[in-house]
């Protein structure tokens, strides 16, 4: 194996701090564009809790596989069903994670995946029922390698 | 052809709430990273998953960056009649990968 480079070292970290301070502020997304993100999907409608299971690690070693449960309770019958669940994250630079979405068919409204998470931080999910209301979750995960911030 | 593994169950009872899995092997490269030279790797995802069964839709997802590199996801559907399931992943470039699977329901 060759020895690593002094001349290597500085280059890699040089691009690093240029790529960080050469990012623009608005880049970052921090709570109001999480809120502006969740007003540009769901409006400026009430959102009540409950209804919505968020199950999150309380430590997630590495943000970049984040494992996820939603479960929201409803009976899932042609009349009254869940249509969406949004997932948005408080510190990602992009606040929305993704969106599911369910239909009569689908017999439950239960999804789990794995997400990023670039940082410790509040993920929320909000979910919008056939009635139009919207219920929403929260949970906390403390994340020791920030996705995004390491290369 | 991009490594998809999925799961359904070998048979189910009609009316039954099955789960299904569905797992592409995929960077989801988020466009946040950067190279040894300091450049910005493009951002290439996968935006969009759909399942369907003999084409109705049962269940769809849209994502985005925040979305890990190879994507898992558990949903469920409720079994009623024997068909086909389709699984369906588009990438931001339109290409579109696919893997389809037998769902058989005792009646």
């Amino acid at each position: 194996m060759t020895p690593i480079k002094r001349r290597d070292v500085l280059r890699i970290s040089g691009g690093v701090a240029v790529s960080l301070t050469l990012l623009p502020k608005s880049a970052w997304a921090d709570e109001p564009a999480m809120r502006k993100s969740i007003r540009d999907m769901f409006g400026d409608k009430p959102i009540q809790d409950g209804r919505v299971t968020l199950t999150i690690p309380t430590l997630s070693e590495n943000g970049y596989s984040v494992s996820m449960n939603v479960e929201v309770e409803s009976p899932m019958t042609e009349n009254d069903y869940v249509t969406k669940l949004a997932i948005f994250s408080e510190r990602n630079p992009i606040p929305l994670i993704a969106a599911y979405h369910f239909t009569p068919a689908s017999g439950r409204a239960r999804i789990a995946s794995n997400i990023r998470l670039g940082g410790t931080q509040n993920v929320h999910a909000i979910a919008q029922m056939s009635d139009g209301s919207l219920w929403r979750a929260s949970a906390k995960t403390f994340v020791t390698l920030a996705a995004c911030v390491v290369l | 052809m991009r490594n998809i593994r999925l799961s359904v169950p070998d048979n189910a009872k009609s009316g039954d709430v099955i789960e299904l899995k569905a797992m592409i092997r995929h960077d989801m490269e988020s466009g946040y990273r950067v190279n040894i030279q300091g450049q910005t790797i493009a951002r290439n995802i996968l935006t969009f998953f759909e399942c369907r069964f003999d084409d109705n839709v049962i269940f769809s997802a849209d994502f985005h960056p925040g979305v890990s590199a190879n994507p898992l996801l558990k949903f469920h559907m409720r079994a009623q009649k024997s068909g086909t399931l389709t699984f369906e992943w588009t990438e931001q470039t339109g290409q579109i990968f696919t893997k389809t699977a037998a769902l058989a329901v005792l009646e």
